[in-house]
């Protein structure tokens, strides 16, 4: 079987990286955390990376505004050589903080033909104004995007204060939704769209995660890998065995990608 | 240099989430003039960059281009048909500003070094309002002036930033001569806080010496030695008076809760009472600690800086237990004035219960959360008698390798400070918590306020577990109360130890070296290093952007030895230090209050009394709070604070399960009431032991390896009544801990908790104290919850219903005390706890719940919606205590040790086989139908109302 490396990234105040680089490993990754200041003194690091995981957090505080330090950072220090890494045909992945760090630097949505380095999404404060710690379920909406199964809905936990998907335009949310970006939508448990509590935070289009053209990169506010195990859904103790833990799909696709791609 | 100004505010169309909440606020205020608010971040920025950088910062950094705007320079007042008023909301120069740091870090990122950053917040009112109702708004929803600055249009300037350079000038305190009054005279002159009894010993200790004390030496003394610290009234001998009947304690501590930890002897108790946290056995490669804080005076003044530095405190706690332990889970327990309290009854000098709610909430979630620690168990009270002292109880659950449990610094280690900078903040926070509130302590005590920045205990976290791996020291703790003074004083105890203050890195120039040295700054800890390894602890911290600095050395001398620049600026005995505070006796005393039953009349229908407990505040549902603790991060949880068919249910008590690779689980819980206190603080006592080992059992954890832990809030201790109050409840401790044969770990007190009001009135808060317990869970897959799972299944209940509703909330809500509070039987208490967590853990049990609050009724009902189910009761089937035979007493009697368990008909005989010879009630069945019904036995049903009404109560008034 082929060796997949995935590399989780840390910085100050990030706080996920932990249970991600389990989640990888127990899809089957040989997975490392690596704090910020070490990749931009190493990024040939990345060559030997196949999955680059932007955890959650709250990077640097999210002062300012959420991710937008960290997005500054990665934009001035590392911008060229993640984008490499997507353009080589690598896996990215960016999960609540780190979703916010893809949209800040413009790598997500990443239009086809548009240039990645220009934010035209933002992520911003709920609609309730409030942190918000809620499970949802989560349809996909598009077919290209390599982390999801097309026909699969999955149930995972949120936390975020700042989860609110915004397009800069009219014109780009409808490019969004007709190219096939809009990985995941908040749903109720039998697919339908609606208003809070289903959408949580007041998302246009109900847009709970992005893929770029490519569908190699994946942004989501949810958390997948705190879904890994049965004992983490919050009603385990009422469906016994009946429990598919849907926070492995993602982690089992990337790596199941890099199998079979790279 | 340039002075930049950067003013960042919603674009049209896009909604101003904080603008309305401010307004939501001002609405609250009973305000309805104003008709909108929109607020503007504020940047200042001083540094030599051109305007086409300073237009990169606007649009790169500083703006959201796709839902913001980004104005550089002062923008003038909108346009409006309407009255405008600009409020703009500074940082008092001083205070932390941690958005700084990091946009400094972002702009040198971008290319260019700035000199400085500040920010602020702006708001426009929209409305015709009164310059009263300004002031009132601004006082009560949008500033705090212990903190912070307010400058009112757009001409006003800004609070100047910039303070001016320390000169050393040794300051000496003339004592030797002082007469007992001057001695007096002094301490409050200098806030230290201590008695005629503790300025003698300390003239004394100057006297042998033959030389006057400096500031320092005298405020490093007075934190040492402040009930914060040392806990000298738990420490002292207490003659108790209870009933007429006399009772001596020479250590009321050691002969009640700390005895019953000697007595019980538990080989898997690691450290107790001595370190941080009190440390107990995992599994064979780890140890968990727990320590319990209050941060209740600083909260009372600034919610939010107060709680959320109570939250970063006690999360340092653990960090600086044995070599460090990697926090897991965070509680919280608040207690709070009515929040439904009219805006005039509130005393001067307080803010209303509900902004401190609002403030404190914020501020152990915006901590919390960055922190990384999920947020999994906790409680709420109200009571009228914490308005002006709310408490703020929170705590933090560690892991630690179980070689790395003790500390072995020596003579020649460095003295190394990590994390945070040094500043005015938190000045006096230990002796200031350590006394009682009045009127004015918002005004006087407003540098007492310390501010929190989580991102940097998060760094110091992430570095000091790598260092700790390394095996980098030999030594750490955490700097709280009283600062470095404290921590390294301990530290150095038992060696020695000197330190050069002017090495200690400031946010700020101006400090002098006493404020270098008693300020409790947040997000610092003090490590000893070999000298060999000194090189690698600094580039390890460095690589990750925290700052640590040698600021001394550990000797031989058993003194403690300060300096400033080369000049020696004080220098004490340790022994002296640690050991030479006057031991104590206090009067205590405890009369049974004279109390009767009410007489009510017994009704045909409880619905609408069980409706009025479920939405009594203390009962009703939390989850507005607990929605807003991240309660999964680290991907840990296991059962989690809310559960049931729609995840909104209150769990008993929360289960993590803290390794990837191991299915063994920690459960942590708490119990308190301080209803009970009223009428008799011993069965108080007892009653939250029982309730936190219940809640542990009915999630699965082992009855046989709990540990707890007491947190002591109490009024004035000065008076015997009071304090009599502590004693009773302390043997309880005692008598609980040994019945349960669960040990007390480590404990905490905050006394003195007495509001004076402006017209002297004093107001004491209940004696209120918390148990909190931890236990480990053998088995996580044992785990249960509280919501019924399945139609036919039998109900029972286990144990026996009295006739106390002393102090019920059936009585509170009807507006009554009693006389019956709740006892424990404790022979009896200990075997159930025992035998139902076995039960538990031999899989007999498809939920448990136990009666607290509200008793039986309260219990079904939230078993009942929490599962969508209904359920079938016959009352007369309830094994009862002497005196029981009325409805009411049956289903809202508050007894202990009582359990409602569910167990599915295939398992029935072997459970009730298993819980002989206990006393076991089976009572009804799960239904269908969503209903509670509960018949008398006699064909009378004294409940019966649909699940949905009943959740609708119990969630609608915290529902914010």
């Amino acid at each position: 079987m082929k060796q997949v490396n995935a590399l989780v990234l840390r910085a100050a105040g990030i706080n996920c990286d932990y249970e991600t680089q389990y989640a990888l490993e127990l899809a089957g990754a040989n997975a490392q955390r690596m704090h910020i200041n070490e990749l931009i003194k190493k990024p040939e690091i990345l060559e030997s990376i196949q999955i680059l995981v932007f955890p959650g957090g709250f990077s640097y505080g999210d002062d300012i505004a959420a991710g937008k330090i960290l997005a500054n950072q990665v934009q001035h220090h590392l911008g060229d050589i993640v984008r490499k890494f997507i353009d080589d045909g690598k896996l990215v992945l960016g999960i609540c903080n780190g979703f916010q760090v893809l949209v800040k630097t413009g790598i997500l949505p990443g239009l086809a033909g548009a240039d990645n380095k220009t934010q035209t999404v933002t992520i911003t404060n709920n609609d309730s104004a409030k942190f918000d710690d809620r499970w949802v379920y989560l349809q996909p909406g598009t077919d290209k995007c390599v982390f999801i199964n097309k026909d699969q809905r999955i149930y995972l936990p949120m936390a975020h204060g700042e989860g609110k998907v915004v397009t800069k335009t009219p014109e780009i949310l409808e490019a969004i939704k007709a190219n096939g970006h809009i990985a995941l939508r908040y749903v109720d448990e039998n697919g339908n769209t609606g208003d809070f509590p289903i959408n949580p935070n007041g998302s246009m289009e109900s847009i709970a995660g992005l893929t770029d053209s490519t569908g190699r990169v994946l942004g989501l506010m949810p958390h997948p890998e705190r879904f890994v195990r049965k004992t983490q859904h919050p009603r385990w103790t009422r469906l016994g065995d009946d429990v598919t833990v849907d926070g492995m799909i993602i982690f089992n696709n990337a790596v199941k990608y890099v199998e079979e791609n790279l | 240099m340039k002075h930049w100004r950067f003013e960042v505010y919603d674009r049209e169309g896009f909604a101003d989430v904080h603008g309305k909440a401010v307004l939501d606020d001002i609405k609250e205020l009973g305000i309805d003039e104003v008709t909108a608010v929109s607020s503007t971040r504020v940047f200042m920025i001083d540094g030599d960059f051109d305007e086409a950088f300073a237009n990169r910062i606007a649009q790169e950094l500083l703006s959201d281009t796709v839902c913001q705007e980004c104005f550089i320079g002062r923008m003038p007042a909108p346009e409006s048909e309407q009255k405008v008023t600009v409020i703009e909301v500074h940082l008092k120069s001083g205070v932390t500003d941690p958005v700084s740091g990091s946009v400094m870090t972002a702009i040198s990122d971008m290319g260019k070094d700035v000199e400085q950053v500040r920010t602020a917040r702006k708001f426009v009112i929209y409305g015709d309002i009164t310059q009263e109702q300004r002031d009132l708004i601004t006082k009560r929803v949008l500033a705090n002036d212990c903190i912070e600055d307010v400058i009112y249009g757009v001409d006003s300037e800004p609070p100047s930033p910039h303070l001016s350079d320390y000169e050393l000038e040794l300051k000496t305190v003339e004592l030797l001569g002082l007469s007992k009054a001057q001695l007096v005279e002094l301490s409050k002159k200098m806030d230290l806080f201590l008695d005629e009894k503790e300025m003698l010993a300390i003239q004394d200790y100057f006297k042998s010496i033959n030389r006057e004390p400096t500031d320092v030496e005298l405020e490093t003394l007075a934190q040492t030695w402040s009930e914060h610290c040392v806990h000298k009234t738990l420490k002292s001998s207490v003659d108790l008076d209870f009933n007429g009947e006399k009772i001596k304690f020479n250590n009321l501590l050691k002969e009640t809760v700390f005895g019953a930890t000697q007595e019980l002897n538990k080989d898997w108790c690691i450290s107790v009472f001595e370190d941080n946290a009190g440390v107990i056995e995992f599994d064979e490669s780890d140890a968990i600690c727990f320590k319990v804080e209050t941060h209740n005076h600083p909260s009372a003044l600034d919610p939010y800086g107060g709680a959320s530095t109570g939250i970063g405190g006690v999360v340092r706690d653990p960090m600086g237990t044995g070599l460090g332990a990697k926090p897991i889970a965070n509680t919280d327990v608040f207690c709070f004035g009515m929040p439904d309290m009219k805006l005039d009854e509130v005393p001067k000098g307080v803010l209303h219960p509900r902004r401190v709610m609002k403030g404190v909430v914020a501020g152990v979630r915006d901590y919390g959360n960055r922190m990384g620690i999920p947020t999994v168990n906790g409680a709420i009270y109200f009571d009228d008698r914490y308005t002006a002292n709310p408490l703020v109880f929170c705590g933090t659950v560690g892991m630690l390798p179980n070689d790395k449990c003790f500390k072995h610094g020596k003579t020649g280690d460095l003295v190394v400070v990590v994390g945070g900078r040094t500043g005015r903040d938190g000045i006096h926070g230990a002796t200031f918590s350590s006394g009682s509130m009045t009127h004015e302590h918002e005004d006087i005590f407003s540098h007492a306020v310390q501010i929190g920045n989580a991102i940097v205990e998060k760094k110091v976290l992430d570095t000091l577990i790598q260092a700790r791996d390394r095996n980098l020291f030999t030594a750490v703790t955490d700097c709280g109360a009283g600062g470095l003074s404290s921590a390294v004083g301990e530290m150095g105890e038992k060696l020695g130890v000197r330190v050069d203050l002017e090495k200690v890195p400031l946010k700020y120039s101006g400090l002098s070296y006493t404020e270098i040295w008693i300020s409790e700054s947040q997000e610092r800890m003090v490590i000893s290093v070999e000298p060999d390894k000194i090189d690698e602890v600094l580039a390890l911290f460095s690589s990750e952007d925290v700052e640590a600095v040698v600021i001394g050395e550990f000797t031989d001398d058993k003194k403690l030895t300060l300096f400033y620049d080369g000049t020696q600026v004080g220098q004490l005995d340790m022994e002296f230090l640690h050991d030479g505070i006057p031991k104590y006796s206090r009067q205590a005393k405890w009369y049974s209050p004279n109390l009767s039953e009410p007489d009510m009349q017994e009704k045909s229908d409880y619905a609408p009394d069980l409706k009025k407990i479920l939405s009594s505040y203390n009962v009703a549902s939390k989850e507005w709070v607990i929605r807003q603790y991240d309660h999964e991060v680290q991907g840990n949880s296991v059962i989690k604070p809310l559960c049931g068919v729609t995840n909104d249910a209150p769990s008993d008590a929360a289960v993590v399960k803290p390794k990837f690779d191991s299915d063994k689980g920690v459960a942590i819980s708490c119990g308190m009431n301080p209803l009970y206190g009223d009428i008799d603080p011993y069965w108080m006592a007892l009653s939250g032991i029982d309730e936190a080992i219940r809640n542990i059992v009915c999630v699965g954890g082992n009855s046989k390896r709990i540990a707890l832990l007491d947190n002591f809030c109490w009024g004035n201790c000065g008076k015997p009544e009071i304090l009599g109050a502590l004693v009773r409840a302390s043997q309880a401790c005692k008598d609980g801990a040994l019945a349960f044969s669960a040990p007390f770990i480590s404990g905490k007190d905050s006394l003195n908790n007495e509001f004076i009001m402006d017209d002297g009135t004093e107001v004491n808060i209940p004696s209120t104290l918390l148990i909190s317990a931890v236990s480990v869970v053998d088995d996580i897959n044992r785990c249960l919850t509280m919501d019924f799972k399945a139609a036919g299944n039998k109900i029972c209940v286990i144990g026996v219903t009295s006739n106390e509703l002393g102090g019920s909330h059936y009585y509170h809500v009807n507006g009554y005390k009693g006389a019956n509070v709740p006892k424990v039987d404790l022979e009896l208490a200990a075997k159930i706890a025992e035998r139902v967590s076995e039960a538990i853990n031999k899989g007999l049990v498809s939920s448990a719940h136990d009666c607290s609050e509200g008793g039986l009724a309260v219990a079904l009902a939230e078993m009942a919606f929490a599962g969508d189910l209904g359920v079938d009761i016959d009352l007369s089937k309830l094994i009862r205590g002497e005196k029981c035979t009325r409805a009411d007493i049956a289903l809202f009697s508050e007894s202990n040790s009582r359990y409602v368990l569910e167990i599915t008909p295939d398992k029935f005989a072997e459970f009730e086989d298993f819980m002989q010879p206990l006393p076991v009630s089976y009572i009804g069945k799960v239904t269908q139908e969503k209903r509670l019904v509960v018949d008398d036995g006699r064909g009378n049903k004294v409940l019966n109302s649909d699940l949905a009404s009943l959740k609708d109560a119990w969630q609608k008034p915290l529902a914010w």
